[in-house]
Protein backbone atom coordinates (compact mmCIF):
# COMPACT_ATOMS: atom_id res chain seq x y z
CA UNK A 1 0.00 0.00 0.00
CA UNK A 2 1.08 3.83 -0.98
CA UNK A 3 1.76 6.44 2.09
CA UNK A 4 -1.31 8.11 0.83
CA UNK A 5 -3.73 5.37 0.70
CA UNK A 6 -2.56 4.70 4.26
CA UNK A 7 -3.09 7.82 5.46
CA UNK A 8 -6.45 7.57 3.99
CA UNK A 9 -7.23 4.72 4.95
CA UNK A 10 -6.26 6.21 8.55
CA UNK A 11 -8.23 9.11 8.31
CA UNK A 12 -11.55 6.58 7.58
CA UNK A 13 -11.20 4.50 10.22
CA UNK A 14 -10.53 7.91 12.44
CA UNK A 15 -14.47 9.07 10.73
CA UNK A 16 -15.61 6.04 11.93
CA UNK A 17 -14.30 5.86 15.38
CA UNK A 18 -15.05 9.43 16.01
CA UNK A 19 -18.27 9.67 14.77
CA UNK A 20 -19.04 7.05 17.87
CA UNK A 21 -17.13 8.98 20.06
CA UNK A 22 -19.12 12.49 19.73
CA UNK A 23 -22.58 10.73 19.26
CA UNK A 24 -21.81 9.18 23.20
CA UNK A 25 -19.48 12.59 24.26
CA UNK A 26 -22.35 14.58 23.14
CA UNK A 27 -24.89 12.99 25.45
CA UNK A 28 -22.05 13.35 28.14
CA UNK A 29 -21.72 16.89 27.41
CA UNK A 30 -25.32 17.96 27.60
CA UNK A 31 -25.98 16.20 30.63
CA UNK A 32 -22.96 17.88 32.04
CA UNK A 33 -24.44 20.95 31.04
CA UNK A 34 -27.82 20.64 32.82
CA UNK A 35 -27.09 19.41 35.77
CA UNK A 36 -23.14 19.64 36.19
CA UNK A 37 -22.81 15.45 36.70
CA UNK A 38 -20.37 13.33 34.83
CA UNK A 39 -22.40 11.25 33.96
CA UNK A 40 -20.02 8.11 34.51
CA UNK A 41 -23.17 5.47 33.79
CA UNK A 42 -23.37 7.41 30.30
CA UNK A 43 -21.19 4.51 28.74
CA UNK A 44 -23.27 1.75 29.82
CA UNK A 45 -26.19 3.31 28.29
CA UNK A 46 -23.97 2.90 24.91
CA UNK A 47 -23.57 -0.79 25.74
CA UNK A 48 -27.39 -1.30 26.83
CA UNK A 49 -28.41 0.34 23.56
CA UNK A 50 -26.25 -2.14 21.27
CA UNK A 51 -28.05 -4.60 23.56
CA UNK A 52 -31.45 -3.29 23.13
CA UNK A 53 -31.00 -3.30 19.49
CA UNK A 54 -30.10 -6.53 18.97
CA UNK A 55 -32.89 -8.69 20.73
CA UNK A 56 -35.31 -6.42 18.53
CA UNK A 57 -32.60 -7.43 15.78
CA UNK A 58 -33.35 -10.94 16.37
CA UNK A 59 -37.04 -10.80 16.68
CA UNK A 60 -37.66 -8.84 13.44
CA UNK A 61 -34.69 -10.29 11.44
CA UNK A 62 -37.15 -12.49 10.24
CA UNK A 63 -40.15 -10.39 9.18
CA UNK A 64 -37.60 -7.40 7.62
CA UNK A 65 -34.14 -9.16 7.34
CA UNK A 66 -30.68 -8.56 8.71
CA UNK A 67 -29.72 -5.56 6.60
CA UNK A 68 -29.94 -1.62 6.98
CA UNK A 69 -33.57 -1.64 6.97
CA UNK A 70 -33.88 -3.92 10.18
CA UNK A 71 -30.88 -2.19 11.93
CA UNK A 72 -32.61 1.38 11.39
CA UNK A 73 -35.72 -0.13 13.23
CA UNK A 74 -33.69 -1.53 15.90
CA UNK A 75 -31.94 1.42 16.55
CA UNK A 76 -34.97 3.51 16.33
CA UNK A 77 -36.41 1.02 19.25
CA UNK A 78 -33.23 1.17 21.30
CA UNK A 79 -32.73 4.79 20.76
CA UNK A 80 -36.73 5.17 22.46
CA UNK A 81 -36.25 2.40 25.26
CA UNK A 82 -32.68 3.71 26.47
CA UNK A 83 -33.99 7.54 25.89
CA UNK A 84 -36.57 6.49 28.21
CA UNK A 85 -34.29 4.16 30.93
CA UNK A 86 -31.77 7.44 30.77
CA UNK A 87 -35.04 9.83 32.21
CA UNK A 88 -35.64 7.15 34.45
CA UNK A 89 -32.09 6.64 36.04
CA UNK A 90 -32.36 10.87 36.51
CA UNK A 91 -35.71 10.68 38.28
CA UNK A 92 -34.40 7.59 40.77
CA UNK A 93 -30.99 8.16 40.96
CA UNK A 94 -30.03 11.98 40.40
CA UNK A 95 -32.44 13.98 41.01
CA UNK A 96 -33.08 13.47 44.79
CA UNK A 97 -29.17 14.26 44.51
CA UNK A 98 -29.52 17.51 43.08
CA UNK A 99 -28.76 19.56 46.36
CA UNK A 100 -26.43 17.33 47.72
CA UNK A 101 -22.50 17.66 47.55
CA UNK A 102 -21.19 17.04 43.51
CA UNK A 103 -19.00 14.19 45.16
CA UNK A 104 -22.04 12.70 45.93
CA UNK A 105 -24.01 12.59 42.96
CA UNK A 106 -20.64 11.77 40.79
CA UNK A 107 -20.67 8.80 43.19
CA UNK A 108 -24.46 7.82 42.44
CA UNK A 109 -23.57 7.67 38.80
CA UNK A 110 -20.39 4.99 39.56
CA UNK A 111 -22.90 2.97 41.04
CA UNK A 112 -25.90 3.30 38.45
CA UNK A 113 -22.81 2.53 36.02
CA UNK A 114 -22.00 -0.72 38.40
CA UNK A 115 -26.31 -2.07 38.23
CA UNK A 116 -26.34 -1.42 34.56
CA UNK A 117 -23.28 -3.24 34.10
CA UNK A 118 -23.39 -6.08 35.95
CA UNK A 119 -27.60 -6.70 35.15
CA UNK A 120 -26.21 -7.30 31.56
CA UNK A 121 -23.17 -9.52 33.29
CA UNK A 122 -26.01 -11.89 34.34
CA UNK A 123 -28.28 -12.06 31.56
CA UNK A 124 -25.35 -12.62 29.30
CA UNK A 125 -22.83 -14.57 31.41
CA UNK A 126 -20.57 -12.40 30.35
CA UNK A 127 -20.11 -13.72 27.35
CA UNK A 128 -20.00 -11.76 23.96
CA UNK A 129 -23.22 -11.59 22.20
CA UNK A 130 -22.72 -11.60 18.07
CA UNK A 131 -24.38 -9.40 16.33
CA UNK A 132 -25.34 -10.49 13.13
CA UNK A 133 -26.12 -8.69 10.37
CA UNK A 134 -26.61 -9.53 6.60
CA UNK A 135 -24.46 -6.48 5.72
CA UNK A 136 -21.28 -7.71 3.66
CA UNK A 137 -18.23 -6.01 2.74
CA UNK A 138 -19.43 -4.15 -0.44
CA UNK A 139 -17.84 -1.13 -1.34
CA UNK A 140 -16.74 1.68 -3.66
CA UNK A 141 -12.86 2.39 -4.44
CA UNK A 142 -12.34 6.18 -4.29
CA UNK A 143 -8.71 6.85 -5.21
CA UNK A 144 -6.67 4.64 -3.52
CA UNK A 145 -9.58 4.04 -0.78
CA UNK A 146 -11.76 1.58 -0.57
CA UNK A 147 -15.02 2.46 1.12
CA UNK A 148 -17.44 -0.27 2.25
CA UNK A 149 -21.51 0.89 2.47
CA UNK A 150 -21.33 -0.38 6.08
CA UNK A 151 -19.46 2.52 7.06
CA UNK A 152 -20.61 5.13 4.68
CA UNK A 153 -24.27 4.98 5.85
CA UNK A 154 -22.86 4.47 9.42
CA UNK A 155 -21.03 7.75 8.91
CA UNK A 156 -23.66 9.60 7.14
CA UNK A 157 -26.04 8.74 10.07
CA UNK A 158 -23.91 9.72 12.61
CA UNK A 159 -23.87 13.01 10.81
CA UNK A 160 -27.96 13.32 10.09
CA UNK A 161 -28.36 12.82 14.21
CA UNK A 162 -26.08 15.17 14.93
CA UNK A 163 -27.33 18.21 12.42
CA UNK A 164 -30.85 17.07 13.52
CA UNK A 165 -29.60 17.66 17.29
CA UNK A 166 -28.09 20.71 16.41
CA UNK A 167 -31.21 21.88 14.48
CA UNK A 168 -33.02 21.25 17.76
CA UNK A 169 -30.91 23.05 20.21
CA UNK A 170 -30.66 26.02 17.97
CA UNK A 171 -34.52 26.43 16.61
CA UNK A 172 -36.89 24.77 18.88
CA UNK A 173 -38.27 26.18 22.41
CA UNK A 174 -36.79 22.78 24.15
CA UNK A 175 -33.78 23.23 22.96
CA UNK A 176 -33.08 26.58 23.47
CA UNK A 177 -34.31 26.24 27.18
CA UNK A 178 -31.30 23.35 27.56
CA UNK A 179 -28.60 25.23 26.60
CA UNK A 180 -30.86 28.09 28.83
CA UNK A 181 -30.86 25.69 31.93
CA UNK A 182 -27.17 25.01 31.50
CA UNK A 183 -26.63 28.26 32.26
CA UNK A 184 -29.03 30.16 34.53
CA UNK A 185 -31.65 27.53 36.19
CA UNK A 186 -33.31 30.05 38.30
CA UNK A 187 -33.20 32.51 35.46
CA UNK A 188 -34.91 29.64 33.85
CA UNK A 189 -38.02 28.93 36.32
CA UNK A 190 -38.69 32.77 36.58
CA UNK A 191 -39.30 32.78 32.39
CA UNK A 192 -42.11 29.64 33.42
CA UNK A 193 -39.73 27.00 31.87
CA UNK A 194 -40.09 23.80 33.92
CA UNK A 195 -36.47 22.68 34.76
CA UNK A 196 -36.78 19.34 35.53
CA UNK A 197 -39.15 18.59 32.45
CA UNK A 198 -35.94 20.47 30.64
CA UNK A 199 -33.71 18.41 32.25
CA UNK A 200 -35.80 14.74 31.67
CA UNK A 201 -35.48 15.89 27.65
CA UNK A 202 -31.90 16.17 27.87
CA UNK A 203 -31.65 13.01 29.40
CA UNK A 204 -33.34 11.50 26.93
CA UNK A 205 -31.77 12.86 23.79
CA UNK A 206 -28.24 12.03 25.21
CA UNK A 207 -29.19 8.64 26.27
CA UNK A 208 -30.78 8.07 22.73
CA UNK A 209 -28.28 9.11 21.29
CA UNK A 210 -25.44 6.49 23.14
CA UNK A 211 -28.05 4.16 22.22
CA UNK A 212 -27.78 4.77 18.59
CA UNK A 213 -23.65 5.08 18.49
CA UNK A 214 -23.89 1.48 20.93
CA UNK A 215 -26.26 -0.06 17.84
CA UNK A 216 -23.92 1.07 14.96
CA UNK A 217 -20.78 -0.31 17.01
CA UNK A 218 -22.58 -3.53 17.39
CA UNK A 219 -23.24 -3.74 13.54
CA UNK A 220 -19.79 -2.31 12.65
CA UNK A 221 -17.74 -4.49 14.93
CA UNK A 222 -20.38 -7.43 15.31
CA UNK A 223 -20.46 -7.96 18.51
CA UNK A 224 -21.69 -6.69 22.08
CA UNK A 225 -20.04 -6.85 25.83
CA UNK A 226 -21.37 -5.94 28.78
CA UNK A 227 -18.19 -4.09 29.67
CA UNK A 228 -18.08 -2.38 25.92
CA UNK A 229 -19.35 0.76 27.54
CA UNK A 230 -16.74 1.13 30.19
CA UNK A 231 -14.15 1.99 27.82
CA UNK A 232 -16.00 4.38 25.23
CA UNK A 233 -16.98 6.50 28.08
CA UNK A 234 -14.24 7.05 29.10
CA UNK A 235 -13.28 8.29 25.81
CA UNK A 236 -16.41 9.97 25.38
CA UNK A 237 -15.30 12.07 28.03
CA UNK A 238 -12.20 12.45 26.97
CA UNK A 239 -13.51 13.83 23.71
CA UNK A 240 -15.98 16.26 25.37
CA UNK A 241 -12.79 17.54 27.47
CA UNK A 242 -11.21 18.06 24.15
CA UNK A 243 -13.63 20.08 22.78
CA UNK A 244 -14.84 22.02 26.08
CA UNK A 245 -16.91 20.09 28.61
CA UNK A 246 -20.67 21.51 28.31
CA UNK A 247 -20.27 22.45 24.69
CA UNK A 248 -22.42 21.10 21.54
CA UNK A 249 -20.17 21.95 18.60
CA UNK A 250 -17.05 20.95 20.85
CA UNK A 251 -18.50 17.15 21.56
CA UNK A 252 -18.48 16.60 17.88
CA UNK A 253 -15.34 18.23 17.30
CA UNK A 254 -14.16 16.79 20.29
CA UNK A 255 -14.97 13.14 19.07
CA UNK A 256 -13.45 13.42 15.60
CA UNK A 257 -10.48 14.90 16.52
CA UNK A 258 -9.95 12.03 18.99
CA UNK A 259 -11.03 9.43 16.58
CA UNK A 260 -8.48 10.94 14.36
CA UNK A 261 -5.78 11.09 16.60
CA UNK A 262 -6.13 7.60 17.91
CA UNK A 263 -6.19 6.64 14.65
CA UNK A 264 -3.00 8.20 13.12
CA UNK A 265 -1.35 8.35 16.68
CA UNK A 266 -1.10 4.51 16.16
CA UNK A 267 0.74 4.63 12.65
CA UNK A 268 3.57 6.54 14.19
CA UNK A 269 6.81 4.42 14.42
CA UNK A 270 7.16 2.82 17.97
CA UNK A 271 3.11 3.37 19.13
CA UNK A 272 1.55 0.19 18.06
CA UNK A 273 -2.49 -0.28 18.14
CA UNK A 274 -1.99 -1.58 21.42
CA UNK A 275 -1.04 1.68 22.90
CA UNK A 276 -4.08 3.25 21.34
CA UNK A 277 -6.02 4.00 24.90
CA UNK A 278 -3.12 5.29 27.00
CA UNK A 279 -2.40 7.68 23.49
CA UNK A 280 -5.74 8.87 24.31
CA UNK A 281 -5.34 9.66 27.87
CA UNK A 282 -2.13 11.24 27.39
CA UNK A 283 -3.79 13.32 25.48
CA UNK A 284 -6.58 14.12 27.85
CA UNK A 285 -4.12 15.05 30.58
CA UNK A 286 -2.34 17.55 28.11
CA UNK A 287 -5.48 19.20 27.36
CA UNK A 288 -6.20 19.19 31.34
CA UNK A 289 -2.76 20.75 31.86
CA UNK A 290 -2.53 23.12 28.94
CA UNK A 291 -6.03 24.03 28.04
CA UNK A 292 -8.81 22.75 30.53
CA UNK A 293 -11.56 25.00 28.59
CA UNK A 294 -11.16 23.01 25.45
CA UNK A 295 -11.10 23.56 21.73
CA UNK A 296 -14.17 25.25 21.76
CA UNK A 297 -15.07 25.72 25.89
CA UNK A 298 -15.65 29.18 27.44
CA UNK A 299 -13.50 30.04 30.46
CA UNK A 300 -16.53 30.34 32.90
CA UNK A 301 -17.41 27.20 34.85
CA UNK A 302 -21.27 26.72 33.19
CA UNK A 303 -21.44 26.83 29.77
CA UNK A 304 -22.78 24.75 26.84
CA UNK B 1 -66.22 40.69 54.79
CA UNK B 2 -64.89 38.07 52.23
CA UNK B 3 -63.60 38.56 48.83
CA UNK B 4 -65.75 41.93 48.44
CA UNK B 5 -65.17 43.69 45.24
CA UNK B 6 -62.58 41.88 43.05
CA UNK B 7 -61.68 44.66 40.66
CA UNK B 8 -61.15 47.06 44.04
CA UNK B 9 -58.46 43.65 46.14
CA UNK B 10 -54.86 44.51 45.87
CA UNK B 11 -53.36 42.84 42.88
CA UNK B 12 -50.48 41.24 45.14
CA UNK B 13 -50.47 41.14 48.60
CA UNK B 14 -47.93 40.01 51.51
CA UNK B 15 -48.96 38.77 54.62
CA UNK B 16 -46.62 38.68 57.63
CA UNK B 17 -44.07 37.40 55.12
CA UNK B 18 -41.18 35.35 56.86
CA UNK B 19 -38.41 34.33 55.00
CA UNK B 20 -34.34 33.62 54.87
CA UNK B 21 -31.44 31.91 53.66
CA UNK B 22 -31.27 28.62 55.94
CA UNK B 23 -30.91 29.84 59.61
CA UNK B 24 -30.31 33.40 58.91
CA UNK B 25 -33.71 35.32 58.76
CA UNK B 26 -33.92 38.26 56.31
CA UNK B 27 -37.69 39.11 56.56
CA UNK B 28 -39.65 39.31 59.38
CA UNK B 29 -43.40 40.00 59.15
CA UNK B 30 -43.42 42.28 55.68
CA UNK B 31 -47.21 43.64 54.86
CA UNK B 32 -47.26 45.43 51.64
CA UNK B 33 -50.13 45.78 49.38
CA UNK B 34 -49.79 46.40 44.96
CA UNK B 35 -52.93 47.33 43.48
CA UNK B 36 -53.36 46.58 39.93
CA UNK B 37 -52.26 50.04 37.45
CA UNK B 38 -49.81 51.61 40.23
CA UNK B 39 -46.48 51.41 40.30
CA UNK B 40 -45.05 50.77 43.94
CA UNK B 41 -41.52 51.24 45.26
CA UNK B 42 -39.78 49.23 47.71
CA UNK B 43 -37.04 51.17 49.05
CA UNK B 44 -34.37 50.70 51.83
CA UNK B 45 -30.72 50.17 52.28
CA UNK B 46 -28.41 47.97 51.19
CA UNK B 47 -29.38 44.23 53.21
CA UNK B 48 -32.68 45.99 53.68
CA UNK B 49 -34.34 42.71 52.49
CA UNK B 50 -35.19 44.32 49.61
CA UNK B 51 -33.98 41.57 46.91
CA UNK B 52 -35.54 38.83 49.53
CA UNK B 53 -38.90 39.96 49.43
CA UNK B 54 -38.82 39.84 45.65
CA UNK B 55 -37.59 36.36 45.18
CA UNK B 56 -39.96 35.11 47.94
CA UNK B 57 -42.80 36.37 46.01
CA UNK B 58 -41.90 34.68 42.65
CA UNK B 59 -41.11 31.17 44.70
CA UNK B 60 -36.94 31.34 44.50
CA UNK B 61 -36.84 31.39 48.15
CA UNK B 62 -39.26 29.65 50.35
CA UNK B 63 -41.44 31.80 53.15
CA UNK B 64 -41.18 30.18 56.44
CA UNK B 65 -44.44 31.99 57.46
CA UNK B 66 -46.58 34.09 56.10
CA UNK B 67 -48.52 33.76 52.93
CA UNK B 68 -48.15 35.82 49.14
CA UNK B 69 -51.78 36.46 47.56
CA UNK B 70 -52.06 36.99 43.24
CA UNK B 71 -55.38 38.34 41.97
CA UNK B 72 -56.41 36.83 45.60
CA UNK B 73 -55.19 33.40 45.06
CA UNK B 74 -52.44 31.98 47.41
CA UNK B 75 -49.36 31.10 45.96
CA UNK B 76 -46.87 31.05 48.69
CA UNK B 77 -46.28 27.32 48.06
CA UNK B 78 -46.00 27.38 43.94
CA UNK B 79 -43.12 26.56 42.52
CA UNK B 80 -41.29 30.01 40.77
CA UNK B 81 -42.35 28.34 37.26
CA UNK B 82 -46.05 27.87 38.02
CA UNK B 83 -45.86 31.76 39.40
CA UNK B 84 -44.28 33.00 36.45
CA UNK B 85 -47.34 31.23 34.30
CA UNK B 86 -49.64 33.22 36.27
CA UNK B 87 -48.21 36.55 34.62
CA UNK B 88 -46.09 37.74 37.90
CA UNK B 89 -42.49 38.77 36.13
CA UNK B 90 -39.71 38.84 38.33
CA UNK B 91 -36.64 40.56 36.47
CA UNK B 92 -34.28 39.52 38.82
CA UNK B 93 -30.89 41.89 40.08
CA UNK B 94 -28.29 41.56 37.92
CA UNK B 95 -30.17 41.23 34.67
CA UNK B 96 -29.43 37.54 33.97
CA UNK B 97 -29.07 37.95 30.07
CA UNK B 98 -28.45 33.95 29.26
CA UNK B 99 -25.25 33.75 27.62
CA UNK B 100 -24.43 31.84 24.80
CA UNK B 101 -27.97 32.96 23.57
CA UNK B 102 -28.81 35.02 21.41
CA UNK B 103 -30.35 38.59 22.00
CA UNK B 104 -33.63 37.19 19.92
CA UNK B 105 -33.18 33.53 21.47
CA UNK B 106 -33.09 35.31 24.66
CA UNK B 107 -36.75 36.57 24.10
CA UNK B 108 -37.51 33.62 22.44
CA UNK B 109 -37.19 32.32 25.73
CA UNK B 110 -39.23 34.91 27.70
CA UNK B 111 -42.43 33.72 25.32
CA UNK B 112 -41.62 29.99 26.65
CA UNK B 113 -45.12 29.40 27.57
CA UNK B 114 -46.73 30.56 24.66
CA UNK B 115 -47.29 27.99 22.57
CA UNK B 116 -48.40 30.01 19.30
CA UNK B 117 -45.99 31.22 17.38
CA UNK B 118 -47.79 33.95 15.74
CA UNK B 119 -48.32 35.46 19.16
CA UNK B 120 -44.90 35.16 19.90
CA UNK B 121 -43.66 36.50 16.95
CA UNK B 122 -46.40 39.86 17.58
CA UNK B 123 -44.73 40.11 21.33
CA UNK B 124 -41.22 40.25 19.48
CA UNK B 125 -42.24 43.07 17.13
CA UNK B 126 -43.66 44.73 20.29
CA UNK B 127 -40.34 44.46 21.90
CA UNK B 128 -38.13 45.34 19.00
CA UNK B 129 -40.49 48.96 18.74
CA UNK B 130 -40.08 49.68 22.01
CA UNK B 131 -36.04 48.93 22.04
CA UNK B 132 -34.86 48.75 18.32
CA UNK B 133 -31.19 48.54 19.83
CA UNK B 134 -32.52 45.16 20.29
CA UNK B 135 -33.62 44.16 16.88
CA UNK B 136 -30.66 45.60 15.47
CA UNK B 137 -28.76 43.37 17.79
CA UNK B 138 -30.51 40.04 17.72
CA UNK B 139 -28.10 37.84 16.62
CA UNK B 140 -25.05 38.90 18.76
CA UNK B 141 -24.76 36.83 22.36
CA UNK B 142 -26.77 39.13 24.67
CA UNK B 143 -23.75 38.81 27.23
CA UNK B 144 -21.65 40.95 24.67
CA UNK B 145 -24.21 43.27 24.90
CA UNK B 146 -23.14 46.44 26.66
CA UNK B 147 -24.90 46.91 30.64
CA UNK B 148 -27.83 49.36 29.20
CA UNK B 149 -28.81 47.70 25.95
CA UNK B 150 -28.55 44.23 28.57
CA UNK B 151 -31.44 45.86 30.85
CA UNK B 152 -32.79 46.72 28.07
CA UNK B 153 -33.02 42.65 27.16
CA UNK B 154 -34.23 41.90 30.52
CA UNK B 155 -36.85 43.85 30.19
CA UNK B 156 -38.05 42.75 26.93
CA UNK B 157 -37.73 39.94 27.67
CA UNK B 158 -40.06 40.15 30.36
CA UNK B 159 -42.46 41.63 28.25
CA UNK B 160 -42.45 39.19 26.04
CA UNK B 161 -43.83 37.43 29.16
CA UNK B 162 -47.26 39.09 28.93
CA UNK B 163 -46.77 40.32 32.29
CA UNK B 164 -49.36 41.35 34.93
CA UNK B 165 -46.96 42.58 37.71
CA UNK B 166 -43.54 43.10 37.36
CA UNK B 167 -40.92 42.90 39.53
CA UNK B 168 -37.81 45.23 38.81
CA UNK B 169 -34.82 44.48 40.93
CA UNK B 170 -32.33 47.91 41.10
CA UNK B 171 -33.21 48.26 37.06
CA UNK B 172 -30.51 51.19 36.83
CA UNK B 173 -27.77 49.63 39.30
CA UNK B 174 -24.35 50.36 37.55
CA UNK B 175 -25.93 52.21 34.70
CA UNK B 176 -24.79 55.64 33.77
CA UNK B 177 -26.46 58.73 34.76
CA UNK B 178 -28.11 59.16 31.32
CA UNK B 179 -29.41 55.08 30.93
CA UNK B 180 -30.98 55.48 34.33
CA UNK B 181 -33.33 58.30 32.77
CA UNK B 182 -33.59 56.22 30.26
CA UNK B 183 -34.50 53.09 32.17
CA UNK B 184 -37.24 55.15 34.54
CA UNK B 185 -38.93 56.09 31.16
CA UNK B 186 -39.10 52.50 29.88
CA UNK B 187 -40.60 51.50 33.35
CA UNK B 188 -43.34 54.15 32.96
CA UNK B 189 -43.70 52.96 29.47
CA UNK B 190 -44.36 49.63 30.59
CA UNK B 191 -46.81 50.96 33.06
CA UNK B 192 -48.35 52.73 30.76
CA UNK B 193 -49.29 49.64 28.48
CA UNK B 194 -50.69 47.75 31.51
CA UNK B 195 -48.16 46.34 33.71
CA UNK B 196 -48.36 47.09 37.33
CA UNK B 197 -45.16 47.66 38.86
CA UNK B 198 -43.18 46.72 42.06
CA UNK B 199 -39.99 48.54 41.71
CA UNK B 200 -36.54 47.95 43.75
CA UNK B 201 -34.66 51.23 43.90
CA UNK B 202 -31.26 52.31 45.46
CA UNK B 203 -32.46 56.08 44.17
CA UNK B 204 -35.02 56.67 46.58
CA UNK B 205 -35.53 59.98 44.91
CA UNK B 206 -35.88 58.89 41.78
CA UNK B 207 -37.97 56.15 42.64
CA UNK B 208 -40.38 58.57 44.30
CA UNK B 209 -40.59 60.47 41.23
CA UNK B 210 -42.40 57.63 39.47
CA UNK B 211 -44.08 55.54 41.70
CA UNK B 212 -47.46 56.16 43.28
CA UNK B 213 -46.94 54.70 46.41
CA UNK B 214 -43.82 53.65 48.30
CA UNK B 215 -42.44 50.97 51.19
CA UNK B 216 -39.72 51.64 53.34
CA UNK B 217 -38.09 48.27 54.12
CA UNK B 218 -35.43 48.00 57.44
CA UNK B 219 -34.10 45.27 58.78
CA UNK B 220 -36.21 43.08 56.94
CA UNK B 221 -39.21 44.90 58.08
CA UNK B 222 -41.55 47.74 56.69
CA UNK B 223 -40.57 50.84 58.48
CA UNK B 224 -42.83 53.72 56.90
CA UNK B 225 -45.04 53.55 54.05
CA UNK B 226 -47.12 56.00 52.18
CA UNK B 227 -47.80 57.95 49.15
CA UNK B 228 -44.76 58.66 47.38
CA UNK B 229 -45.77 62.49 47.83
CA UNK B 230 -45.58 61.68 51.36
CA UNK B 231 -42.36 60.16 51.02
CA UNK B 232 -40.75 62.33 48.81
CA UNK B 233 -41.66 65.50 50.93
CA UNK B 234 -40.79 63.93 54.25
CA UNK B 235 -36.89 64.98 54.31
CA UNK B 236 -36.04 62.89 58.02
CA UNK B 237 -37.14 59.68 55.64
CA UNK B 238 -34.81 60.43 52.80
CA UNK B 239 -31.84 61.76 54.67
CA UNK B 240 -32.29 58.70 57.82
CA UNK B 241 -33.67 55.85 55.23
CA UNK B 242 -32.70 56.67 51.81
CA UNK B 243 -28.90 57.76 52.35
CA UNK B 244 -29.47 60.22 49.02
N1 LIG C 1 -27.88 34.07 49.51
C1 LIG C 1 -27.86 34.57 50.76
N2 LIG C 1 -27.41 33.81 51.79
C2 LIG C 1 -27.40 34.29 53.05
N3 LIG C 1 -27.81 35.51 53.39
C3 LIG C 1 -28.26 36.32 52.43
C4 LIG C 1 -28.31 35.89 51.06
N4 LIG C 1 -28.80 36.89 50.31
C5 LIG C 1 -29.06 37.90 51.18
N5 LIG C 1 -28.73 37.56 52.43
C6 LIG C 1 -28.90 38.39 53.63
O1 LIG C 1 -30.25 38.74 53.74
C7 LIG C 1 -30.39 40.09 54.10
C8 LIG C 1 -31.24 40.83 53.09
O2 LIG C 1 -30.55 40.85 51.85
P1 LIG C 1 -31.21 41.40 50.53
O3 LIG C 1 -32.60 40.93 50.45
O4 LIG C 1 -30.31 41.04 49.41
O5 LIG C 1 -31.17 42.98 50.76
P2 LIG C 1 -31.30 44.19 49.74
O6 LIG C 1 -31.75 43.68 48.44
O7 LIG C 1 -32.28 45.10 50.38
O8 LIG C 1 -29.95 44.82 49.66
C9 LIG C 1 -28.99 40.66 54.24
O9 LIG C 1 -28.64 40.64 55.60
C10 LIG C 1 -28.15 39.71 53.46
O10 LIG C 1 -26.86 39.61 54.01
MG1 LIG D 1 -30.82 43.78 46.53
Amino acid sequence: MSLTSILLHQALNGLVLGSFYALVALGYTMIFGVIKLLNFAHGDLYMAGGFVALLVLSAISGIVGAGWPGIFLAMLLAMIAVGCLGVVIERIAYHPMLGAPRLSILITALAVSLVLENTVLALTNGQYAAFQTSLGFGGVAIGGLFITYSEMVLVGMAALLMVTLELFVTRTQYGRAMRAVAVDTDMCALLGINVPTVIGVTFFIGSALAAAAGTMAGAYYGSLWYFMGFLIGLKAFTAAVIGGIGSIPGAMLGGLVLGMLESFGTQIPGIGSQWKDVFSFVVLILVLVFKPTGLLGRSEQERM
Amino acid sequence: MPCSDLSDAPLLRLHGLVAGYGRIRALHGVDLEVRRGQIVALLGANGAGKTTTLKTISGLVRASAGRVLFEGRDITALRPSDIARLGLVHVPEGRRILRGLSVRENLELGAFTVRDAGERQRRMRHVFGLFPILERRQHQDGALLSGGEQQMLAMGRALMQGPKLLLLDEPSMGLAPKLVLEVMRIVRTLNDEGATVLLVEQNARLALRLADYGYVLESGAVRMQGSAETLRDDRTIIEAYLGA
